[in-house]
């Protein structure tokens, strides 16, 4: 076996030299990006990676312990080196209290036999062909381009000595456009998720950056306070993945989250939002499908998933018409307590039924701010999960619906879950890219929301 | 003193080197550098009297970037075989020949001295990786088990992460250095749970660049720190709220270190002055016209750069371009004197030399302009930390690091603590809470009035500073003395959000 060898021929050799109950997968990686400044390509690159990830089970006296090694493989003494690594570890662990039996082999649908997707560089071509125009014309209209163009294709294969076999790829792109004035005054931003850049047109998106920074040809001073505020897609993006990342049952029953609701029990059943809001993570949901079993140790909740690797992961509706449903899980805390393990997927899909596209919320308000997105976002106080963070690139003030011009920006000091309650107008759904998260979390589709009081607590001079 | 480690050696480095740059050379190219990287990195996180998680990782993997017809161009792979380097030099060769129509100037590099068969390997004792499982765990859960016996602590929570490092690099020019380093994280939190919510106390062990004798009393003293956490938080759980309005604040170490990194660190690299890290980790007020005069903060103010420090995390011999490690002044008096640099922008603005701070994360990832450990030096026969409290009439004294956040120029942040103490007429008067301080960044170092003493001085740092896209992350340290800073606005977290 060497690296040329197929990962389903690495699985069962790791498989083969195992001597303790284990589940493992071997993740093939294909990347390849561009990253552009002040209208010129500053870094770009091609990156292929293969991993394997052994999770060993051990007994130990007290109980079950587990054992991870991660590592970068190139042939049989790679995979038989992780597997004995992955076993010296578990068996020189401590108990866990999360020990649960490996998943056993259950029906499902996946191509096993296939070999890994892949990308290249080239899937790039066109978004560099319209950036070469984009830079070209940039200087005439004054401009400066900034931003990032990635794709990548995660394939992985897990195996368990349960016999469970799964395949899952994770196609992930993204592309984010940035104009600046010539005096740098001014900023505007565009994300995009994308799976394969196909929908991806570089003119259009600078076309819209080219109005938003013609809406700042007006300049206002605001000062901290409480406004009116319409929150876009983005936005909401990344404060509700925050919530999402604090979702832990365990904590919320132990009173140690925003989740918690006294006496070891939590929000679950509690009403957070008036209006009908759902939220749901859907490993199949279309358009955002993502890897639809298990394949981390720990979520970003810091549930740890150690005993749980190759769990299928179902839909899960978290909030439902403004009522918490669901909390995130494993299988052991789910045994203790009597409910259903929630492992969490890579994507989060909030609705609540709005048909108001952004441009038709502007329409109807009579002042407040309109926000591009948000940066920095960092908890103040875990008990409320209030954060704080900045406005970016584009705060606009709407006056008799109609955008008037841009304001400073702000820092925020606000809770996702206090602002749940607040929302007083939701729009249509649709899918978005976030500001902050969009590194590590990529498929989000979010409405734009208006809230009557979102809490602007400094002015910020950044620009 | 530790060896480089033999298995990184037994690697065919300069096989592969010969046959990346032989390849480059081949293909017409001006500039040419191999990597070949192995980090091993190990977690385990402890959730009361249990070990939750136990993970490690290796990655090893090379590299190869190019300069043709004056673009980079980059590309990496794990199979560590010379038909494997040769193709990645004709990969990266392809990446440039993608980029050329988008790169309208040719990449310049300032020069540097070559460095053949150079070897580095930093200050530490005890390789957290030869320490056996059972010991490692097993003196985190004795730490965990000092806070849950303790009245009042309902849980406890624990991390412990080291990394072993290995980089070999090697260019056309000549140079070719191999190093390595090692690095520890360990933090024990205590939580609270009862009628008054939730609430926690964190120690402020930084993380460092030592082994696991970080963890056996050398360098701290984890006992000691991790007895007075009950009774600190039992007071913090007490402690009134504070009222918001403009305070004097006297900041340890353990907190003053993340503003210096957020305010100073980040807004001094050039990459962002010059635009780079617009669209992502944003630009700097710091701007490059500013270079001399700006008026950054008090004269007490005096900060430098370096990468030679003993146990920092950015510590290290030769840089990701192959610069040799130098120490530099960032700000002097109060001025901006200076930036972080890689290769190509000191060349670009004429400094004539990079002052040494490239690194990349990973083989995988691109070397870039990352932060070099970036210090506020202390004052000479300067005053100590109850001196300088004593000289506050209504104030703050912050210890320890928690909540941070600040904009994309660098201009406005907001930070918290682990505690908080109020001073009311130059002496500590018990511990107050829900304490934001929030400033514009030259509004706050010129109201740095003292800075303390070399014996306030304490090297902090972060183990996951995070930059650029594809996204990376680095170690870096910090040191500072206590300091203090008159007239800052403090916010009542309790009162900021939608409630009204």
């Amino acid at each position: 076996m060497n690296a040329a060898a197929s990962p389903q021929d690495f699985v069962e050799r790791a498989l083969s030299v195992a001597s303790e109950p284990c589940v493992l997968w071997v993740t093939e990686h294909a990347e390849a990006n561009l990253r552009w400044a002040n209208n010129a390509l500053i870094t770009n690159g091609e990156m292929r990676s293969r991993r394997l990830t052994v999770t060993a089970i051990a007994e130990v006296a007290g109980g079950t312990a587990a054992g991870t090694v991660t590592q970068e493989i190139a042939g049989a003494e790679d995979v038989d080196a992780v597997v004995a690594a992955a076993e010296q570890l578990a068996r020189t662990a401590r108990p866990g209290e999360d020990a649960s039996p490996i998943v056993e082999n259950y029906a499902h649908h996946d191509a096993w036999a296939e070999p890994p997707e892949t990308t290249s560089i080239d899937v790039l071509s066109e978004v560099a062909k319209g950036l070469g125009v984009a830079f070209d014309g940039a200087p005439a209209a004054r401009q400066l381009l900034f931003g990032f163009a990635e794709h990548s294709v995660a394939t992985t294969y897990l195996g368990s000595s349960t016999g469970l076999r799964r395949r899952g790829v994770q196609r992930t792109g993204r592309v984010e456009l940035n104009a600046k004035t010539a005096d740098l005054a001014s900023s505007a931003w565009l994300g995009r998720a994308t799976r394969d850049f196909l929908d991806v047109d570089i003119a259009e998106a600078v076309d819209q950056l080219t109005t938003r920074l013609g809406w700042a040809a007006t300049k206002l001073d605001l000062p901290p306070g409480r406004y009116e505020t319409l929150l876009p897609p983005s936005a909401i993006a990344d404060l509700m993945i925050y919530a999402y990342w604090t979702a832990n049952a365990r904590d919320a029953e132990e009173g140690r989250n925003v989740f918690a609701s006294g006496n070891g029990s939590t929000k679950i059943g509690q009403r957070l939002a008036e209006l009908p809001i759902n939220l749901i993570s859907d490993p199949l949901y279309p358009g955002l499908e993502t890897i639809p079993f298990v394949d981390y140790t720990s979520s970003g909740d810091e549930t740890s998933w150690a005993f749980d690797a190759g769990l299928p992961i179902n839909a899960t509706t978290w909030i439902e018409k403004g009522v918490l449903r669901e909390l995130i899980r494993n299988r052991a805390h789910a045994a203790r307590t009597g409910t259903r393990p929630t492992p969490p997927a890579d994507n989060l899909i909030m609705d609540g039924g709005g048909t108001a596209n952004l441009q038709q919320m502007i329409s109807r308000t009579e002042r407040g701010l309109l926000l591009t997105c948000l940066w920095y976002i960092r908890d103040v106080d875990p008990e409320r999960l209030l954060l704080t963070g900045l406005t970016r690139d584009g705060v606009y003030l709407v006056e008799d619906g109609e955008v008037v011009g841009a304001v400073n920006n702000f820092r925020f000091n606000d809770s996702p879950i206090e602002l749940l309650g607040r929302i007083t107008e939701i729009g249509a759904a649709e899918l978005t890219l976030c500001r902050e998260w969009n590194d590590y979390f990529n498929r989000t589709i979010m409405p734009p929301i208006r809230v009557p009081d979102f809490n602007m607590s400094t002015v910020s001079q950044a620009s | 003193m530790p060896q480089l480690d033999e298995r990184f050696l037994a690697l065919p480095l300069r096989t592969l080197s010969d046959a990346a740059l032989s390849k480059a050379k081949e293909l017409g190219c001006t500039h040419a550098e191999f990597r070949v990287e192995r980090l091993r990195q190990a977690y385990r996180s402890f959730r009361d009297h249990v070990l939750e998680t136990t993970a490690d990782g290796q990655t090893l993997g090379l590299s190869v970037r190019v300069v043709h017809n004056g673009v980079w161009g980059f590309a990496s792979d794990i199979t560590l075989s010379t038909d494997s380097a040769a193709h990645l030099a004709e990969r990266a060769v392809a990446t440039a020949r993608v980029s050329r129509p988008l790169t309208p100037a040719s990449v310049e590099l300032a020069d540097e001295d070559v460095y053949a068969d150079a070897t580095w390997v930093s200050a530490y004792e005890v390789d957290p990786f030869d320490v056996d499982e059972a010991t490692k765990t097993g003196r985190i859960l004795e730490l965990s088990e000092l806070l849950l016996v303790a009245p009042g602590v309902t849980h406890a929570t624990g991390i412990l992460g080291y990394v072993h490092e290995n980089k070999y690099f090697a260019n056309l020019a000549g140079t070719s250095t191999t190093q390595q380093r090692v690095r520890l994280q360990a933090q024990l939190t205590a939580v609270s749970v009862g009628d008054h919510g939730f609430a926690t106390m964190r120690t402020t062990a930084p993380p460092t660049g030592r082994g696991w004798e970080y963890l056996t009393g050398t360098g701290w003293d984890f006992e000691a720190e991790v007895a007075e956490i009950p009774e600190l938080l039992a007071a913090h759980v007490v402690a009134p709220s504070v009222e918001a309005g403009p305070y004097d604040l006297v900041i340890h170490p353990s907190n003053l270190f993340l503003t210096i990194h957020e305010s100073i660190g980040h807004a001094t690299e050039l990459d962002r002055a010059l635009g780079y890290e617009a669209a992502y980790a944003g630009t700097s007020f710091a701007t490059f016209d500013q270079l001399g005069t700006l008026h950054y903060g008090s004269e007490v103010m005096n900060v430098t750069g370096d990468r030679l420090v003993d146990h920092g995390l950015a510590t290290i011999g030769y840089d990701d371009e192959g610069v040799a490690q130098q120490q530099f002044d960032v700000i002097s008096g109060g001025t901006l004197v200076g930036y972080q640099l890689n290769r190509q922008m000191a060349a670009e603005k004429g400094f004539g030399r990079s002052n040494g701070c490239a690194y990349a994360d990973s083989p995988g990832h691109i070397a870039m302009q990352r932060m070099p450990n970036i210090s506020l030096q202390p004052a000479p026969g300067g005053p100590s930390t109850g001196d300088l409290i004593s000289g506050v009439d209504k104030g703050i004294y912050i210890v320890g690091d928690k909540s941070w956040s600040i904009d994309m120029q660098r201009y406005n942040f907001q930070f918290t603590g682990q505690r908080f103490y109020k001073i009311n007429k130059g002496r500590l008067a018990g511990q107050l809470k829900d304490v934001a301080y929030q400033a514009t960044t030259t509004d706050f170092w010129r109201a740095m009035e003292a800075v303390g003493s070399p014996d306030t001085y304490v090297l902090g740092g972060a183990f996951n500073c995070g930059k650029g896209q594809p996204g990376q992350i680095a170690p870096v340290s910090h040191g500072c003395p206590s300091a203090l800073f008159r007239k800052v606005n403090v916010l009542n977290t309790q009162a900021e959000g939608g409630q009204q």
